[in-house]
């Protein structure tokens, strides 16, 4: 298994972990009240799951175990791989303190209104990073 | 990898950049409130990376690594798992319609022909479920 793998994997099982916090906050929240009003967590928690845990986990087989790209390159390009890594965690980590601390100011274009757009891009381009470097693997043998 | 997994997988993948690219933007909307609109595009969002990313990507790896049969076809009969596939897309670019274009009964319709694609996939792959040396 290679380093990008293990990292990815391992960073899957925070994030895990790290929504079923989130899952036990909101459960907590409905229990005692003592969000402040408008504080959605469930956007955190669904993201936790599906980008942290599932497609972080997925990332990581696929660069594992897809069909090599060529003899020379078997995983395409790596740089761009831990590129996918180091934007889709800065993404997704800013965007669970961001999306609701911004929820909690509730003014447009506020300090945390620009930090989840940047959150957005830096996502983006992790996802895109991902897809470029792993169309080439996808191929008949 | 075989070619109806290469299908599936580029479709996912597909899927991965446009609900990756729609969600960026809902996340925006979400920061500057540019276009209150957009928000009505949540569902898409999600069809594209539940049915279209995860369920394709799953779907697709399956059919290449699940344990084969024996016989002249190691991976039943392809015509169904085929047709799983272009019965799942159909559904899904329904899907998309429905929200773009509010018609009656298109998103039971939509549901329906997923949830035969699934079915097909399911009844080609039970089988393969099994012990290696079985």
């Amino acid at each position: 298994m290679p380093p990008l793998t293990r990292w990815f994997i391992k960073t899957s099982f925070l994030y895990f972990a790290l929504a079923l916090v989130a899952g036990v906050v909101i459960g907590a929240q409905a229990v005692w009240g003592f969000s402040p009003p408008g504080v959605d967590l469930y956007p955190s928690y669904f993201h936790l799951l599906a980008e942290g845990w599932i497609t972080m986990l997925i990332i990581g087989v696929v660069f594992w175990m897809f069909p090599k790209y060529t003899l020379e390159q078997p995983r395409r390009n790596p740089s761009l791989g831990w590129a996918s890594y180091i934007l889709l965690n800065l993404g997704l980590v800013l965007r669970i303190i961001s999306e609701p601390a911004n929820a909690v100011v509730g003014t447009p274009a506020s300090v945390w209104a620009i930090l989840l757009v940047v959150a957005a891009a830096l996502q983006w381009l992790g996802g895109m990073a991902f897809v470029v470097n792993s169309w080439g693997r996808v191929k008949e043998k | 990898m075989p070619r109806l997994s290469t299908w599936f997988v580029r479709s996912s993948l597909v899927y991965l950049a446009l609900g990756f690219t729609l969600g960026a933007i809902l996340l925006v909307n979400k920061g500057l409130a540019f276009l209150p609109q957009v928000w009505k595009l949540l569902p898409i969002h999600i069809e594209m990376l539940l049915m279209g990313w995860f369920v394709q990507l799953a779907a697709g790896v399956g059919y290449w690594i699940l344990p084969r049969l024996s016989g002249e076809r190691p991976r039943g009969d392809v015509r169904i798992t085929w047709l799983a596939f272009w019965l799942i897309n159909l559904g899904i670019g329904l899907v998309i319609l429905e929200t773009l274009i509010p018609l009656p009964g298109i998103l039971m319709i939509a549901r329906l022909v997923e949830l035969v694609g699934v079915l097909a996939f399911i009844i080609n792959t039970w089988e393969r479920v099994k012990s290696f040396a079985s």
